[in-house]
């Protein structure tokens, strides 16, 4: 059966009723795994109390953080402070040294632009090359799509197409997420894979977004994790008993 | 001699505290038609809002098999009907209306 995975549930975390709302309906949905944006300065009680909020729904949680670097160097500064204490971590990218960085730099898992802004888009040829060698995905917040009307949603789904269209030429993957603050905002996997059309995106590539890529992300990530991690392709398999 | 047209019937839930009358939820699901395709695209998808049960807030759409696609992306995009917030989702899809409802009740959803 296909797991799937909504990386960016935009729940408010201090919110527990709402949170709570939101991820029963997230797995009612048929979500199995649910990534929620923290603030880097999270204690770790709280991510306790989150996990086992969502394990009640039945639903695995993904700790994730959301970086919106204003240059390079506090890009670096970020990934070398929170990588370890996140499982999944976005940079949101607001200028073309941020995206090209993000892009390259293998710490990083999601690449995400910012919607209404057309112009900060850099999701080109140039950003996509450096993104395949390194394995970071795109990030499509669909909650964006649905919110917008008139001619900004026009420009969305058209840089989305473009983009998209970048992605599969250059292998890049592309991840599909909620983005969703409140439960008007979400939709089912099956949805998702409906609106994708708008954007040239068939529906079983949608499906992986929605599935294989981002639980992909995440497994890697926990291995990584893990204690038994050494290096890629590494890692301890037996200790000598002390 | 002309082909008959193929038609897919499809259930969908209205997530919302207030509710609605048909003609607003017809009128909210031609609005995202019209919307995300136009005109031409909405001339296409042969529209017709065949019930509503307004307790369970289920609503059954039936449209052209060759539109499936463009209706189902149009009603899951709807997020308002008048001012108030509302979510469609699509629950089954089907060829006829008696295949339709077998299915919602083995969802127990009928």
């Amino acid at each position: 059966m296909t797991k799937f995975v909504d990386l960016h549930l935009c729940a408010p975390f201090r919110n527990v009723e709402q949170l709570r709302k939101m991820v029963t309906k997230s797995f009612e949905l048929g979500y199995r795994s649910v990534g929620i944006p923290l603030p880097p300065n999270v204690e770790l009680d709280e991510v306790e109390h989150l996990r086992k909020i969502c394990s009640e729904a039945g639903i695995d949680f993904v700790c994730r953080v959301d970086i919106i670097p204003g240059n390079t160097n506090e890009l670096l500064a970020n990934l070398r402070r929170l990588r370890r204490k996140f499982e999944v971590a976005s940079v949101l990218c607001t200028s073309k040294s941020v995206a090209r960085q993000a892009a390259k730099d293998r710490r990083v898992d999601v690449l995400s632009f910012p919607v209404v802004k057309q112009r900060n888009r850099f999701f080109d040829r140039a950003e996509a090359e450096l993104a395949s060698e390194s394995s970071s995905s795109l990030e499509i917040d669909m909650a964006s799509l649905l919110s917008l009307e008139g001619f900004l949603r026009i420009r969305l789904i058209s840089s989305l197409r473009r983009e998209v269209a970048i992605a599969k030429s250059f292998r890049v993957a592309v991840v599909i997420s909620s983005g969703a603050a409140n439960d008007y905002l979400l939709r089912g996997p099956h949805d998702y894979s409906a609106l994708a059309m708008l954007f040239d995106m068939d529906s079983s590539l949608a499906f992986k977004a929605l599935s294989e890529v981002p639980w992909g992300i995440v497994e890697r990530n926990r291995l990584k994790l893990g204690p038994d991690f050494v290096a890629p392709g590494l890692r301890v398999v037996r200790r000598r008993d002390p | 001699m002309t082909r008959r047209v193929k038609q897919r019937y499809l259930a969908l839930k209205i997530e919302s505290v207030e509710s609605f009358e048909d003609e607003d939820i017809k009128d909210a699901v031609w609005n995202a038609v019209t919307q995300l395709f136009g005109e031409y695209g909405a001339s296409q998808v042969g529209l017709f809002l065949v019930q509503c049960d307004r307790q369970r807030k289920v609503a059954v759409l039936r449209c052209s098999h060759k539109a499936l696609e463009m209706v189902h992306a149009s009603i899951v995009s709807v997020t308002k009907i008048g001012d108030k917030p509302v979510a469609m989702r699509v629950l089954r899809v089907s060829g006829t209306l008696r295949a339709l409802k077998r299915k919602l009740e083995d969802d127990s959803l009928v």
